[in-house]
């Protein structure tokens, strides 16, 4: 084999391309579950968010809840896809002891909805990278396995047993684990712009499947693939990517066969292993569900919800762009989250400058936002507060430096920003007579300098705004210091 | 298409059943009897008629995503055959994370 | 209190009779201390209504149907002791219009038989001839009322499991159309074809127990919103028109009537026959073409859909467990003590057909032939005809252990039956008379949600037969 020069990963990636699908199961944010009226909250103690129904007692029934239909049509329209008038719930059979009926009640060859596609990025002749979802279908959640609580058992919570998911699959579009990462995140941006779920990985809202396979650059059919599981953040499911792509690639080289199989990625090891599965043994029994008619949407009814779509990251890009002149990083950072983006429209049509609430929302309140550890929604600086305090730098009642000081205060304790500057008297003294006599009693104070500054020493000019700055406690407005003793100089 | 010993002990093990020894050849028979009385459906001319899902034709009713859960008027522990602390307990599984074998 | 005196009789008579498992084994679970007991409970919702339309009704409900004071074990091992904590819609809706279940009564396990000999606690008796079963798999509602212990009582259907047991006890017996009785705590056996029936001493029992179950249910998304009529009004009025019927087209469809049918049964039906011509019906010869596929078909769709719908019964939160090294042995543990025969024979057949490679030529072939047979009913009725009439199962009782041994022997007893919960159009069955003192059987077949033309027929042929149907 050639290529012996190059460190094995490097020569391994330059004559394998890896091929990756994404399977991602987004949990849809409803009062109650898909087919019972028991809350969907999570953190209730256990088995406490139970009925009949998703207890699976005998002769009980599902019944199909609006709002889950409502987000899952809104979350397929995000992603372009086509929501069909009919689509079919179906039964998944198989038997496992957080699964109550038995079998999961999915869809199957009749899709809520198919054929979407969204941009991850652009390739250095910026045309763009596309990936496109094959289909979001609706289907349930199953309860909760704990293994180590108790010796020998497996403990069964099945509070989140029927709480609405939809399952968004994509084409095997991916061609490296940073790809993989940026449909991600960009999927997850999406799904929070269409404001349908909490999308969060480490609260379970969003969990990831992979399917990938490699093949020899040039290469276009598909190599066998293995399917990778157990990842819980956007960075572990490139991790495992890319142990997977190790993996395969090696056993490639040795002239060894890819076998199908489920992998589960265990990130302590920053390996993926085995699971303990038999395989073939997987035969899910799919048939149309008879406890649920057929779901029938109108065409009016998906048209009305896409009405009702909050605007998209690409609309409100474009939009920034020609309402706030910013500049294409600054609205990148600024429409990250759809949160974000309307505090910072809130600041800036408050306030009146975008450019200035820009800098602001990016610097010091993303700054604080982070240290805090907290969202923004947690943020305790109401847009209109914050707004005030930069009319009050724009109209020099606060030095810049005074405002961060404010600024500070405020987040601590969401008091507006013309108390704390008055309390904390850091509005800037502009009255003419009071700076004068400051001035004049600095100048009596400091005779040599005096002299030497009326002489014409105009260097001194900064030690002496100093002084006056100091003599203020900082309440002086610098640049009227600068002025009146500019007039006092001999030049 | 005739059941064969190992089909049988194939869709016993997906639907959990252990069949004793002695029973299989009885049941491949038995399987096969009755499935040798469905062939008479492949001579059917079916193309183009469309599948009886349900038997009625309205759609799928809708619910409001509210109201309150149904009522359990007997606790879990009283038809449980074993709780431990609000948990269902269950022999501990082979393997951990995989939701399709135990 | 006559509601007292009621239920009181309706106990002595089961005493009379010898319902329990020591005899007739008809009745599975009965309470007499704790339902009179009942009967006083002034709990809000528990309080029983003396004005309501079955005031003082004493009625025997299957034991696959979800009550709270009774067990509900669906004639199963694996539901052995369980009782249920919520309660059927139908059995709610009794309870509101004043009526008291009594009894749980014997069934084939989970619905899945022909004759109660599938019970795990036994097989139940004829009252009518103790050597011969009830028919079944509601083969205990119908002696229940056979048996002079309640006017009135719930069954289920998948394929005819009302029907047939009325027509083996000489009682009436309803199916109604797919979707006109919620499903909620009627346990699944084919959810696709189940629904819950009525027995009935008469056709007004019958109809007055019907107009009550019946109507939409937010907790049943196959219940049908249509408008419940009074199928008691269906009575012919007055009393004296003699032409009741005049201007109804009874369709006569020849493959329910095969030269090989007993030409005893096929005698009492064109008696039967007979009769609607001298009510004023016009009886028309008619074909249902894909008749003779329906035993097929039912045999595909309902073990398919009962292989899935079984799989809740793991041992995990309800029912029967035993443990075993692991948790595959505790599951299979559990399911192979907790089921019978029957039940893992459908179990098997139900898991093969859905499997893969396997589903379209068996799942998917049947449904489209289902497709088929219910276009059958609809071209007959949109052709004029009002009502169909067969004979409702080829035999009478027959005796115990006759058919156990051939499953597709069994099978045979549901081909008149399982051809409406197939199409989901109502049927009953009512008596149309006597072969060697063993009742027969005739069905009446009605379109969609018409059960009041249904009752119509029943009601004029009933008054019409007199005596002569027990006879
Ligand atoms: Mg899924
Ligand atoms: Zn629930």
């Amino acid at each position: 084999m050639s290529a012996p020069t190059r460190a094995p990963d490097e020569a391994l990636g330059t004559r394998y391309e890896m091929v990756v699908g994404l399977e991602v199961h987004v949990q849809l944010r409803t009062r109650t579950k898909a087919f019972c009226s028991c809350s969907a909250a999570y953190g209730a103690p256990p088995n406490a968010n139970t009925c009949p129904v998703c207890l699976a007692l005998p002769g009980t029934l599902p019944v199909l809840n609006h709002q889950a239909v409502l987000l899952a049509v809104r979350a397929a329209r995000s992603l372009g896809c086509t929501v069909h008038p009919i689509s079919v719930f179906a039964r998944k059979n198989y038997f496992y002891p957080d699964l109550p009926k038995g079998y999961q009640i999915s869809q199957y060859d009749q899709p809520l909805a198919t054929g979407g596609c969204i941009v991850i990025g652009e390739r250095a002749d910026e045309t763009p990278i596309s990936v496109r979802i094959t289909r979001v279908h609706m289907e349930e959640d199953a309860g909760k396995s704990i293994h180590d609580r108790y010796r020998g058992m497996t403990a069964i919570d099945l509070n989140r047993a029927g709480v609405p998911l939809i399952e968004v699959v994509s084409e095997p579009d991916m061609r490296s684990a940073v790809e993989a990462g940026a449909y991600l995140r960009v999927l997850r941006q999406l799904l929070e712009y269409a404001d349908v779920s909490d999308v969060s990985m480490e609260e379970g809202s969003l969990r990831v499947d992979a399917n990938i396979s490699i093949r020899e650059r040039g290469e276009t059919r598909l190599g066998t693939k293995t399917e990778v599981k157990n990842m819980n953040s956007f960075t572990g499911v490139e991790r495992a990517l890319e142990a997977e792509f190790r993996r395969q690639s090696a056993l490639l080289e040795r002239g060894q066969a890819v076998v199908q199989q489920t992998l589960l990625w265990d990130a302590a090891r920053g390996d993926v292993r085995p699971s303990r599965t038999k395989e073939g043994s997987h035969d899910y029994r799919y048939f149309p569900e008879p406890d649920l008619p057929p779901l029938v949407l109108t065409a009016e009814w998906i048209a009305h919800q896409e009405k009702s779509l909050p605007e998209l990251p690409a609309g409100k890009r474009q939009r920034f762009a020609s309402t706030y002149q910013l500049s294409a990083y600054d609205i990148e950072l600024l429409t990250a989250s759809p949160r974000l983006a309307d505090y910072f429209e809130s600041v800036a049509s408050a306030h009146g400058d975008a450019k200035a609430a820009a800098n602001w929302v990016m610097g010091e309140v993303l700054k604080e936002v982070k240290s805090l550890g907290i969202g923004i929604r947690e943020f305790r600086i109401r847009p209109q507060d914050l707004a005030r305090l930069l009319d009050l730098v724009r109209d020099d009642l606060v030095s810049h430096s005074a405002a961060k000081r404010i600024f500070a205060i405020m987040s601590r304790t969401g008091d507006r920003p013309e108390q704390v500057a008055e309390r904390e008297g850091l509005l800037q003294v502009g009255d003419r007579d009071q700076l004068a006599r400051w001035v004049d009693e600095v100048l009596a104070e400091n005779p040599t300098e005096a002299a030497r500054f009326r002489a014409g020493e105009t260097k001194l000019l900064g030690v002496l705004v100093g002084l006056v700055m100091k003599r203020s406690r900082g309440s002086a407005d610098p640049r009227r210091v600068n002025q009146l003793l500019s007039e006092r100089s001999g030049a | 298409m005739a059941v064969h010993r190992e089909d049988v002990v194939h869709i016993a093990s997906l639907a959990r059943l252990a069949l004793p020894e002695d029973q299989i050849p009885q049941l491949v028979a038995q399987l096969n009897g009755i499935l040798g009385h469905m062939d008479v459906l492949s001579a059917v001319k079916t193309e183009g008629v469309s599948l009886a899902a349900g038997v009625g034709d309205a759609p799928c009713p809708l619910r409001d995503d509210g109201g309150l859960p149904l009522p359990l008027l007997r606790s879990r522990d009283e038809f449980a055959p074993r709780m431990q602390d609000g948990f269902f307990l269950v022999p501990r599984l082979d393997t951990h994370g995989d939701p399709e074998e135990a | 209190m006559s509601v007292e005196r009621e239920v009181g009789r309706a106990f002595a008579r089961m005493d009379a009779v010898g319902a329990g498992a020591d005899h007739l084994n008809i009745v599975l679970w009965s309470d007499r201390e704790r339902t009179l007991k009942l009967l006083r409970d002034e709990t809000p919702g528990r309080a029983l209504d003396p004005a309501g339309p079955l005031a003082s009704a004493a009625i025997a409900v299957k034991d696959n149907i979800a009550t709270l004071d009774l067990p509900t074990t669906c004639g199963s091992r694996i539901l052995e002791g369980y009782v249920s904590p919520y309660e059927a819609t139908a059995v709610r809706r009794l309870r509101e219009a004043g009526a008291v279940v009594i009894a749980k009564t014997n069934c084939d396990e989970f619905g899945m038989g022909s004759s109660t000999e599938h019970s795990a606690y036994g097989p139940a008796r004829n009252p009518l001839d103790t050597t011969r079963v009830p028919g079944g798999s509601s083969g205990g509602s119908a002696a229940v009322v056979a048996a002079g212990i309640a006017r009135a009582a719930l069954g289920s259907e998948t394929g005819g499991s009302v029907r047939q047991p009325a027509s083996f006890c000489g009682v009436v017996g309803v199916k109604p159309t797919y979707g006109r009785v919620s499903r909620y705590g009627l346990v699944a056996f084919a959810s696709s074809l189940d629904q819950i029936g009525v027995f009935g001493a008469s056709v007004a029992d019958a109809a007055g127990v019907l107009e009550v179950i019946a109507g939409a249910d937010p907790l049943d998304s196959t219940a049908a919103e249509n408008q419940v009529p009074r199928y008691r009004d269906s009575a012919p009025q007055g009393g004296s028109a003699s032409q009741p019927l005049a201007g109804m087209v009874v369709g006569k469809p020849a493959e329910y009537f095969p030269p090989a049918l007993d030409r005893r049964i096929r005698a009492r039906c064109d008696a039967a026959l007979d009769r609607f011509r001298a009510l004023g019906a016009e009886v028309r010869d008619i074909s249902l073409a894909h008749t003779d596929l329906a035993i097929p078909v039912y045999y595909i769709i309902a073990p398919a859909e009962a292989s899935s719908n079984l799989a809740r019964f793991d041992g995990v939160r309800y029912g029967l467990r035993l443990e075993g090294d692991g948790l595959r042995a505790m599951y299979e543990a559990t399911r192979t003590r907790g089921f019978g025969a029957e039940v893992t024979r459908r179990i098997l057949l139900g898991t093969y057909v859905l499997s893969a490679g396997y589903y379209d030529a068996y799942y998917r072939k049947a449904q489209a032939v289902r497709t088929l047979i219910a276009q059958d009913f609809r071209t007959a009725f949109a052709s004029g005809v009002d009502v169909i009439f067969t004979p409702t199962a080829p035999t009478t009782a027959f005796e115990l252990g006759a058919k156990t041994s051939d499953p597709y022997a069994m099978y045979l007893n549901d081909i008149f039956t399982a051809t409406a919960n197939l199409a989901g159009v109502p049927a009953m069955s009512l008596p149309i008379g006597r072969v060697d003192g063993l009742p027969v059987g005739g069905q009446i077949i009605a379109p969609h949600f018409e059960e009041d033309v249904m009752f119509r027929a029943a009601f004029a042929l009933e008054r019409s037969l007199g005596e002569e149907a027990h006879r």
